[in-house]
């Protein structure tokens, strides 16, 4: 809602001295957000002149050379509009006058000298859609009686200045000119003056030529009146800058007036040609598939969920959105019925979310006072009356099936203060309410509160703990702590502590959008998982919600790559999104992506590979708790990884998730793990305790076995635990070899075993005897060699 | 005898003074205390002696040993310094070279931001909890006092995936979810920090977001009040945002708490003299909050007569950019590794 200062001051006087900018902040101040304050001209240095002389520029077969004169001055002026003549009434801008688009330098054009310009309308800086085609061709001709020497944005009352309005959903009342009063009342103190309803009425009655029929209960009040007699014409200037001013383009007197009274009152109005409309107005719902070719000459198809205006069978209006247009007011219409009337606020709003959004829709909407829809028609009749010679019927047709008292609510000063947190005594609270326009009486601390139909958005008595912390001002109100019983408060340290565990290993934490496209989300999900789509998205590439955080990090790679950072080696911990057995859930996961160096030395760097990626994984598994606990098991690969570079990782036996290699299909040198948090975090991990440390020295013994390349690691460190017992009691691979000492089909691998027992220094026997039983199995069990050393 | 002891431990300095390794040292040693050397040939001749010249001849190759023995050690000592320094010498490296580059990882910026918080908040008795991101029309609206058609659902664009599902457009959904699930219904003291979701993307709008919400409720008889929230804000704001910052209040409108504010801090830029930050304001939009609706209770099982609170809601992204001074919140979501590598380090706490 776009506020003109000279329309609200029809009905509560601003002093003068008060700068808009302070009128938006102090609106602000109590709850109303502005986009913008400013004059609505925003151009100095103007001045009405009169053209005394016009010749044509001797270097130029378009240009005039004209003496304009300005009353102080008479001011030699190049100018190029076609319509530049002797005799006419100017808008001169004069030299160092700022318009919205240039600053008026002295110049000289193509030889001649020019202090000034003559401006167009459109130089003004009026809207595009509010321009005629004269105001954009040509300078603006000003009548007759504008006089030389003065200011033109005055004379042509568009001095005004504006604040465009950011207004929260529930002030409905504030889409009105008199609701904007109201509120300025509150702030600066001031009364609002009544509006104008008074009109005579002509020796004929409504009544004896029309009915209306309302035969829904979305609409809960109907008003219709006639006027004839109406001579259409141009709205007189104040109509038309006020319309302006908020954004409504201007048309005819009629059509303006129905605008006007929109404005001031909120009460959106409709205009039919009676002559078009027959002798009956209905409100129904459509019938499914009606058609109606609304006022912007659209054809329009309808539903049962839609409100409509019709005459006998035929729709001719959209209740609350849009007028039709086989009645529309046009230049010949002589007499017309106006609609003022409530329709459902929830139906309004589908019907326009559907169809248009509308200045008449979005009061719909919001709700309005139905006091207001009787003062918004009489207010309509005073206006064609005054402005359109119209006559007016007697009587007015009405349904009404809305309430019109004033609530009233019960308050106690206690009340107040305890939400607010304040000490306000009675009188100053009764302050408020007297500022506000609502009526109050006190018995005591208890309050009785009459709030006027106009304030929708006001029901219980929070509603008016607001009002009064609003008014006496939210600033005044000192914070302080809370006094709160004593609680300990708890989170999520796990999450916290994954973070810290990849961030120690050198990984760097990303943070991606939920949204791909479904064929992409598809690739990476779990095979008895459906993906979940978006039924509005915003585009085709971002349809779905991913499952896989995948597709996400190889994005963040690529977009590094293009930048010629190759060393990515990031995570992130987010939600994947699924569908299942037409359910919705989602799953916490984390998944890693690593690709480049990954350890750098002068000379000597180490690129990151499977075995790096799985030290990561394994760290992490460590650090939670699942040592002994995990396995990589290779079985049921997804098919964007490796076939031969990847694995599952199972937890208990169960798969918590996957790491590997990315299929080279998908991209290339890319290794990820992914691991289902829920899943993994589900298996609980007992109390660290501590466990006793053998005091006697270990026994290190080294050895190397050749196997078959197909054997596993895994397998045989399996053989050497079984075998070595509780007094093996470490294993580590220290070496891998193939080459041209063992045979094609073969390796080498080399372990360092450590034997050691709680209670005794281990004796050479000892350890041999276990180290040759260890060898013995692995020969026997997996078909390995010893290698000599 | 005397003049040969005399002459022995002149002739030994002289040779010392041509010592230049241990070894030669240690031959040396072994020629003059070994049992082939001069003191042990004197002390043998030693017998034919009287008793007095036997006890002056001793005395005197006494001291010749220890000296002999003193000059040995301290010319080792010397030596083997000598030889150490040496090594030291040729073992020295330019230390000026890189050091191997051991990986460095970094949190991202919101989550430094939200440990943060979440730290302040526990130190303050405060749980922090979460909820689904995919909800019910239900708990993201209508048991927050929105029902189906109302205009406030404007405010707040929604993917849905169903009729009834949708990405949860504001973490308050979790108030709904809370209250809900406490069986017996007590005194509650939260903060959600989540993503949140709303169907616009435009140069100060992403589809993806985050906010923080925060939810007290107490016994009516405590009185938490306006004043007790704009307390809690500010130890908010002073904390993540800067000691000296004054909060400013604008009544608003949500449909989940009533009255409602949006909240400004002081520009931390300019210091709220106006800037481009604050768009020459002087102040900064931080937060959304307000009292919390007795609908709201009602509807979640909490009886408005018995129970009231505050609740309050920042964007986590706003509060990230404006700890770090990030400029673009795209910034964030693009996971630049030079800007992601900027968080490498511990923050001031």
């Amino acid at each position: 809602m776009i506020l003109s200062r000279k329309f609200v001051s029809d009905y509560v006087s601003l002093d003068e001295n008060l700068s808009i900018k302070q009128i938006a902040e102090d609106m602000t101040r109590v709850g109303n957000e502005y986009d913008k304050c400013q004059k609505l001209i925003e151009a100095d240095n103007l001045v009405i002149g009169k053209i005394i002389a016009c010749e044509n520029h001797p270097d130029s077969d378009h240009l005039h050379v004209c003496r304009v004169d300005v009353g102080s001055d008479i001011l030699q002026i190049v100018c190029g509009a076609p319509n530049a003549r002797v005799g006419i009434k100017v808008i001169v801008a004069k030299v160092g006058a700022n318009l919205p688009e240039i600053t008026i330098k002295k110049s000289t054009i193509r030889g001649v000298e020019s202090n000034g310009m003559m401006c167009s309308i459109k130089e003004l800086g009026l809207e595009h859609k509010f321009l005629k085609k004269e105001d954009i061709e040509g300078i603006a001709e000003l009548p007759d009686d504008a006089k030389v020497g003065e200011d033109p944005i005055k004379y042509l009352e568009l001095d005004d200045e504006i604040i465009d309005f950011e207004l929260t959903a529930n002030r409905g009342d504030l889409l009105s000119v008199l609701g904007l009063a109201y509120e300025l009342g509150a702030i600066y103190d001031k009364k609002v003056k009544d509006i104008d309803l008074s009109y005579k009425e002509i020796n004929k009655d409504i009544n004896d030529e029309f009915s209306i029929d309302v035969q829904t209960d979305n609409c809960k009040l109907l008003l219709t009146k006639k006027v004839s007699d109406l001579v259409i014409k141009e709205s007189p200037a104040f109509i038309k800058n006020r319309l302006m001013a908020c954004g409504i383009r201007p048309i005819n007197n009629v059509v303006d007036i129905s605008n006007y009274v929109m404005l001031e009152t909120g009460q959106p109005l409709h205009f039919y040609d009676a002559n078009l409309l027959g002798n009956k107005l209905v409100v129904r719902m459509a019938k499914p598939g009606e058609h109606l070719t609304t006022l912007d000459n659209i054809e329009r198809v309808l539903d049962e969920n839609d409100i409509v205006i019709s005459k006998e069978d035929e729709a001719v209006g959209l209740a609350g959105v849009m007028g039709g247009l086989s009645t529309e007011v046009e230049e010949n219409t002589k007499s017309i019925i106006i609609e003022s009337a409530i329709f459902d606020s929830i139906k309004v709003r589908k019907t326009s979310k559907k169809i248009l959004r509308s200045e008449a829709s979005n009061r719909f909407e919001k709700g309005l006072d139905p006091k207001r829809t009787y003062m918004a028609i009489n207010r309509a009749c005073h206006l064609l009356e005054k402005y359109a010679d119209a006559k007016i019927y007697q009587g007015m047709l009405s349904y009404d099936k809305t309430v019109k008292d004033d609530k009233v609510i019960d308050i106690t000063v206690q009340n107040i203060n305890n939400v607010l947190g304040t000490e306000l005594d009675v009188a100053t609270i009764m302050n408020v309410f007297s500022k506000l326009g609502f009526k109050s009486i006190n018995n005591g601390d208890n309050i009785k509160v009459e709030v006027p139909t106009r304030r929708i958005d006001i029901s219980i008595k929070e509603d008016l703990i607001e009002e009064v912390g609003r008014i006496y001002g939210i600033n005044n109100i000192k914070g302080k702590l809370p006094k709160l019983s004593i609680k300990q408060g708890s989170y999520d340290k796990t999450t916290r502590q994954i973070r810290q565990k990849l961030v120690d290993l050198g990984l760097n934490e990303v943070l991606t959008q939920i949204f791909l496209n479904d064929e992409v989300a598809y690739k990476y999900c779990d095979k008895d998982y459906e993906i979940v789509k978006l039924l509005d998205p915003l585009s085709v590439e971002k349809n779905a919600l991913r499952y896989s955080l995948i597709p996400s990090l190889l994005k963040v790679y690529e977009y590094n790559k293009d930048r010629n950072l190759k060393d990515i080696t990031i995570f992130e911990m987010a939600k994947g999104f699924y569908k299942k057995d037409s359910k919705f859930g989602e799953d916490n996961k984390l998944c890693i992506l690593m690709t480049g160096d990954y350890y750098l030395e002068l000379g000597n760097k180490k690129s990151v590979d499977f075995y790096i990626i799985k030290g990561i994984v394994e760290e992490l598994l460590h650090f939670l708790g699942y040592d002994n606990r995990y396995s990589f098991v290779i079985n049921d690969i997804p098919s964007y990884l490796h076939p031969g570079q990847s694995a599952n990782i199972n937890v208990n036996g169960k798969n918590i998730g996957i790491i590997g290699k990315l299929h080279p299909n998908v991209a290339k040198n890319i290794y990820v793990a992914e691991i289902n948090l829920d899943n993994l975090l589900e298996n609980r991990v007992s109390r660290l305790k501590y466990k006793d440390i053998s005091k006697y020295p270990s026994v290190v013994k080294d050895l190397a076995f050749i196997v078959n390349k197909d054997v596993s690691n895994e397998d045989i460190i399996k053989v050497i635990k079984k075998s070595g017992g509780k007094l093996l009691t470490n294993i580590e691979v220290f070496d891998l070899y193939t080459g041209e000492n063992v045979g094609k089909d073969e390796k080498s691998i080399a372990y360092s075993l450590t034997f050691s027992d709680m209670t005794k220094t281990l004796s050479d026997e000892e350890v041999m005897t276990i180290f040759n039983k260890i060898i013995l199995d692995v020969e026997n069990k997996i078909g390995a060699k010893l290698r000599d050393k | 005898m005397k003049e040969e002891i005399k002459k022995v431990k002149e002739e030994l300095v002289e040779k010392l003074k041509n010592v230049n390794s241990v070894k030669e040292l240690n031959d040396l040693k072994v020629e003059y205390l070994g049992k082939k050397g001069p003191i042990t040939e004197i002390s043998s001749r030693m017998r034919d002696l009287s008793s007095d010249e036997k006890k002056e001849v001793g005395i005197l190759l006494n001291d010749l040993r220890n000296e002999a023995n003193t000059l040995f050690d301290d010319l080792k000592n010397k030596l083997e310094s000598e030889a150490l320094n040496k090594k030291l010498e040729s073992e020295k490296i330019d230390i000026s070279l890189p050091a191997t580059k051991i990986k460095r990882g970094s949190k991202h910026p919101m989550s430094l931001t939200i440990e943060a918080i979440e730290d302040l908040f526990v130190s303050m008795g405060y749980d922090v909890v979460s909820g689904p991101e995919l909800e019910s029309d239900e708990y993201c609206f209508e048991r927050l006092n929105l029902p189906k058609g109302h205009p406030a659902r404007d405010m707040q664009d929604s993917f849905y995936i169903t009729d009834e599902y949708l990405l949860r457009t504001q973490t308050s959904s979790v108030q709904a979810r809370y209250m809900m699930s406490q069986d017996e219904k007590k005194t509650i003291r939260i903060i959600v920090p989540g993503k949140t979701y709303r169907r616009e993307d435009d140069a100060t709008h992403a589809p993806q977001f985050s906010q923080i919400e925060g939810l007290v409720i107490d016994k009516k008889e405590n009185n938490v009040s306006l004043a007790d929230l704009k307390g809690t804000l500010e130890i908010f704001a002073r904390k993540m945002l800067g000691e000296n910052l004054e909060l400013r209040f604008r009544p608003s409108y949500f449909p989940f708490t009533e009255p409602s504010y949006e909240v400004d801090v002081t520009c931390f830029k300019c210091g709220g003299k106006g800037c481009s930050l604050c768009k020459q304001t002087g102040w900064i939009e931080v937060f959304a909050a307000g009292m919390v609706h007795p609908n709201v209770l009602r509807m979640n099982g909490y009886d408005p007569d018995v129970w009231g609170g505050f609740a309050f809601g920042p964007g986590w992204d706003r509060i990230t950019m404006f700890r770090y001074g990030i400029p673009d919140i795209r910034l964030m979501y693009q996971n630049d590794i030079r800007f992601l590598s900027e968080f490498d380090r511990k923050d001031e706490d």
